[in-house]
């Protein structure tokens, strides 16, 4: 039957002070035989139990890199883990052999993509693909494998379920596939799921039930959900807490809430005043100046400082907060924020 | 610097008004789509292809652009607005109805009158990194119209026009014997802007220009877009999807679904006070940025996928995933009329309904 | 996710724009070189070692044939003495002699010459064959393509050495080395027109190819401006490497009786005289069948070098 769903705002389902995933200072280098490439600089964060941490983030900012390296999906070479911790569940995942990794992988910590047709296998049908996961972590039968196949079709909601598990998946639409993707990747469970552009790819219709989905489901089983994205509207209606990267840095971390109606720091300010609005016209939008940086080449100093129109050099600066010489570390601004900025209280305006 | 206007190009020597007239006045309609259709055979058969079917990607259009305005388009994947712009740059052949450009159809024209009309109208592609010919300089691809026609720009001060043109739309007029694959994907995209704006246009059509942007570039786009038009009275046809991004650059806006129009209007009609269901369901997807505004906003989800073009429901397309659908809806199509919201939308049961906040 | 994804997704994350100096938009910088793809494919091969030995083995193959007297040491091929027949070779003639008492380095070094021709002749008809109907077939596609598609499947069926023969045995074109040029191209161009023509098609429905049409650009500006030059990296890799197995092919030809004739030399007719002396003068064999190893050889070397440098996907 159709309808319309007028639902509420979901209410948050964290849960302080038990974390899931820690990544502690991790940086990641690709080596071309160019150039080495500083993808991922010094990046920590830790997920809890039931809560949604938007990483925001938009090219060149490692953001990607840096879950590829937390699932050890990574190529490498020319990837390189050069240095920092992953800690799942307060087991270090670096120091894990390949198999004890892939074990985590699915019941531990799953990952969904943003293409969900090149991320499923074209010849085999998506019940075999979902099922694959329970054959391959549990040993179970083909038999039960889709029956558990065609359960988690019903759960992520793709209609008609039980006749559709043998299809292909282009015979889903795009919003199916992921859904189908979704199922495949909260099929055993796991602690944490880590969504890397989940909806970019799909109109916003779509995109409202496909988030509307993940919410639930991160109600209904209390893990922790790390979304990639770099769309302010998805973050502010999804997440509870956002990690703002930039060049390979997280560059401001605090609540939604508190970071998009305050901003610490001048580029999540820049993004936040570049970005027209759905409520009104708007007059001329304030886009941030210049190019994302080339991760080859990170200026000195704050990366950001070319494209900042806060930035103080030279005389203006104070002393140790040059912003062409002096990387700002990540410090605590104000309870609850943190920024890598030097003159982030003006920006906050406190 | 700045190329002589759009209203000054029945000046330039070598236009002839018997190709096709002069502008009309600004406000004035300079393009008219009435009834436009689109149909792809679905064919099968290796050596002699049988037609089973048809994709009827736009199925009765009407649309009217103003000169000097900016015309929104937007749907999601399947709505025809993608197939819409290929029509409007004559790049497809229209199964029926007419595009009337300075009171001529454009199905009509042959020839001179053809190439004029592809002079006029020039269209800028989604994809920064695929509608460069990766082969060519940045020079040669702004040039190149201007060997295509050759009576807008002598061929001596070509060099010299391409850089003015580099430099309008920000970029280092140096890097003129610089390939695609050496500028970013917002830089591109301003290289294809340089080619539209080589022909001086009278109207551009902009297939999704910023989507595959970063946030913090689209802004630069938008606003150079902005300012082009305003230099040169072009007019715009804006395709996207990004409804804000519509919203901020349009005068007035279309919604397409499945090939039809379903509402049309000033961007405070359709967005303050959608009448037809499909507008209002897809205005209240759309996540809004502000933490203040969380929770404010109507929240409507539709159920099942969207049908495919190639099989629509009968009557109103909408039907199938809509609220209010009742036995009329699936006999008679509703038209595009003013059904008393004080714009035009495609619903028996149209009621205008507040689903975004307002700011404030 | 796809490779062109992962390129991409390389690209956006790794390798996305450049820095900028100051806060203005007007102000970009871009990689300091001036890089087309061609002069970017150049720098790949240099690196490669398979290109330098290819290549030098190709120029010696080259000079060669353009210049026999100096490889020859100054003797006449033609200079035969039976007193010398099927001497092995010495430190005054490194080949030895063959059959006639002839001076076999020189014969082995002037015979390069026939094959170079024979060679570059097959692959430029090949070429051109190739990327006439392939441009034209999937440029237009439709009847047009199936018609030509046909054609080029029909001369598929017929096997490449058969083909050359009955066409040189019946002796419509003569014997010669445009004759068995034309032979070998005639049965050899099918691959070249594939390849091109499936580039084509992938390139016509490429955003930059609607851009120039939607602009007015004729069809033949299109295909020469945009189309071709995108579409033939691969042929020119197929080409590469065709040289050499079309000379290997005119020797196998040649040695069955069906190409070259005497007096003309040719590394394939001194295989086949060698051929009943294996037992006794095995340097007969051995000496051109060597050379014309290595010269096969270097071409394939230079055509997978050619491949790996065009080749985007390589790159990173």
């Amino acid at each position: 039957m159709t309808g319309a769903d007028i639902s509420s705002y979901p209410e948050s389902t964290a849960v302080a002070g038990a974390p899931v995933l820690e990544v502690d200072d991790l940086h990641v280098e690709f080596r071309t035989r160019e150039n080495v490439v500083n993808a991922v600089n010094g990046v920590s964060y830790t997920v809890n139990r039931g809560e949604t941490l938007a990483i925001l983030g938009e090219s060149g900012s490692g953001k990607s890199v840096s879950a590829q390296a937390i699932m050890g999906i990574l190529d490498t070479p020319p990837a390189v883990i050069t240095g920092g911790g992953l800690l799942f569940e307060g087991r270090d995942l670096l120091s894990m052999s390949d198999e004890e990794r892939r074990r985590v992988r699915g019941p531990g910590i799953s990952m969904i993509f943003q293409d969900a047709l090149s991320s499923l296998n074209p010849v085999y049908s998506v019940g075999f693909q979902i099922g694959e996961m329970f054959r391959a972590h549990r040993g179970v039968s083909r038999k039960e494998a889709k029956q558990r196949a065609v359960e988690l079709m019903d759960r992520v909601r793709i209609p008609a379920a039980a006749q559709r598990v043998n299809d292909y998946p282009h015979q889903f639409s795009g919003g199916m596939r992921q859904r189908v993707m979704i199922a495949m990747a909260i099929a055993l469970d796991p602690k944490i799921l880590i969504a890397d552009e989940p909806t970019t790819a799909l109109d916003v219709t779509v995109q409202a039930q496909v988030m509307d989905l993940l919410k639930d489901l991160q109600r209904e089983t209390g893990m922790g959900l790390v979304l990639i994205t770099h769309d302010l509207g998805v973050v502010n209606e999804v997440a509870d807490n956002v990690a703002v990267m930039y060049a390979g840095r997280i560059v401001e971390r605090g609540t939604v809430d508190d970071v998009f109606s305050n901003p610490g720091h001048p580029y999540t300010e820049g993004l936040m005043n570049s970005v027209p609005q759905v409520e009104a016209k708007g007059g001329r939008l304030q886009p941030i100046s210049g190019q994302p940086p080339n991760l080859a080449k990170i200026p000195s100093g704050c990366p950001f400082h070319p494209r900042c129109f806060r930035r103080r050099l030279g005389a203006d600066a104070l002393p140790g907060r040059d912003c062409a010489d002096d990387v700002p570390p990540l410090r605590l601004v104000v309870p609850g924020r943190e920024a890598a900025c030097h003159y982030s209280e003006e920006v906050l305006g406190v | 610097m700045s190329e002589p206007t759009g209203a000054t190009a029945a000046s330039t020597p070598a236009l002839d008004d018997a190709v096709l007239p002069s502008a009309p006045a600004p406000g004035e309609p300079l393009l008219e789509i009435r009834g436009l259709k689109k149909h792809f055979p679905l064919t099968q058969g290796i050596l002699f292809k049988r037609t089973i079917g048809h994709v009827r990607a736009v199925d009765g259009v009407n649309l009217t652009l103003r000169r000097g305005e900016t015309l929104g388009l937007v749907g999601e994947s399947g709505c025809g607005k993608s197939t819409v712009s290929k029509l409007l740059v004559a790049l497809e052949k229209p199964t029926d109805g007419s595009i009337v450009y300075k009171g001529r159809d454009v199905a009509s024209m042959g020839g001179r009158a053809l190439k004029q009309y592809r002079r006029e109208v020039q269209i800028i592609f989604q994809d920064p990194y695929a509608s460069l010919n990766p082969r060519m300089t940045v020079g040669d691809i702004v040039a190149e119209g201007w060997s295509v026609h050759a009576d807008i720009a002598p061929r001596k001060g070509r060099l010299k026009r391409t850089q003015e043109l580099m430099d309008r739309v920000g970029l280092n007029p140096d890097f003129v014997n610089r390939y695609p694959h050496q500028f970013s994907g917002g830089q591109r995209q301003r290289i294809g802007i340089a080619r539209a704006l080589a022909l001086q246009p009278e109207i551009i059509v902009c297939d999704e220009p910023v989507s595959a942007l970063d946030v913090s570039v689209q802004a630069q786009v938008v606003n150079l877009l902005e300012d082009l038009q305003d230099d040169f009275g072009l007019s715009y046809l804006f395709i996207a999807h990004d409804l804000s991004v519509v919203r901020h650059i349009s005068d007035r806006v279309a919604v397409m679904y499945l090939g039809t129009v379903v509402e049309e209007g000033t961007d405070d009609e359709v967005y303050g006070s959608p009448s037809h269901p499909y507008t209002q369901a897809l205005l209240s997807s759309v996540p809004l940025h502000e933490p203040a505004l969380r929770g404010q906003k109507d929240r409507i989800l539709l159920q099942g996928d969207v049908p495919s073009p190639a099989n629509p429901p009968s009557g109103c397309r909408f039907r199938t995933r809509c609220w209010k659908a009742q036995e009329i809806c699936a006999v008679e199509p509703p038209a595009l009329i003013d059904r008393g919201q004080g714009h035009p939308s495609a619903c028996h049961f149209a009621e205008a309904r507040e689903v975004v906040p307002t700011e404030g | 996710m796809t490779d062109q994804q992962q390129a991409d997704l390389r690209h956006d994350e790794v390798q996305a724009g450049t820095t900028t100096g100051l806060a203005a938009p007007s102000v970009d910088v871009t990689d300091a070189r001036q890089n087309s793809l061609w002069s970017d494919a150049w720098r790949e091969l240099k690196r490669n070692p398979l290109f330098w030995i290819g290549s030098v083995f190709g120029v010696v193959f080259l000079l060669m044939a353009m210049f026999p007297a100096v490889f020859a040491r100054g003797a006449d091929p033609r200079d035969c003495d039976l007193t010398n027949s099927k001497l092995p070779p010495s430190a005054e003639h490194w080949f030895g002699f063959d059959q006639q008492g002839c001076d076999y380095l020189a014969n082995v070094v002037y015979g390069a010459r026939n094959s170079l021709v024979i060679g570059v002749l097959a692959v430029l008809v090949v070429l051109v064959l190739g990327l006439f109907v392939g441009a034209v077939s999937g440029f237009f596609g439709g009847v047009t393509d199936s018609i030509l598609s046909r054609i080029t499947d029909i001369f598929y069926a017929v096997p490449f050495i058969l083909g050359a023969i009955v066409v040189l045995r019946s002796g419509t074109l003569g014997r010669g080395v445009v004759a068995v040029a034309i032979a070998l191209a005639a049965f050899g161009w099918m691959t070249a027109m594939r390849l091109v023509r499936s580039q084509v098609i992938a390139v016509k429905s490429s955003d930059y190819v609607a851009a120039a049409r939607a602009m007015g650009a004729s069809n033949r500006r299109i295909l020469v401006r945009h189309i071709l030059p995108n579409a033939v990296a691969p042929v020119l890799v197929y080409a590469t490497i065709t040289v050499g197995v079309l000379i290997a092919a005119e020797a196998t030809l040649t040695f069955l009786g069906v190409g070259l004739q005497r007096p003309a030399i040719s590394w394939g007719l001194q295989i086949d005289a060698g051929q009943s002396l294996l037992r006794t003068a095995p340097h007969l064999v051995l000496f051109p069948s060597i050379v014309l190893t290595v010269t096969v050889m270097a071409f394939i070397m230079l055509g997978d070098a050619l491949r790996d440098a065009l080749d985007p996907r390589q790159r990173s």
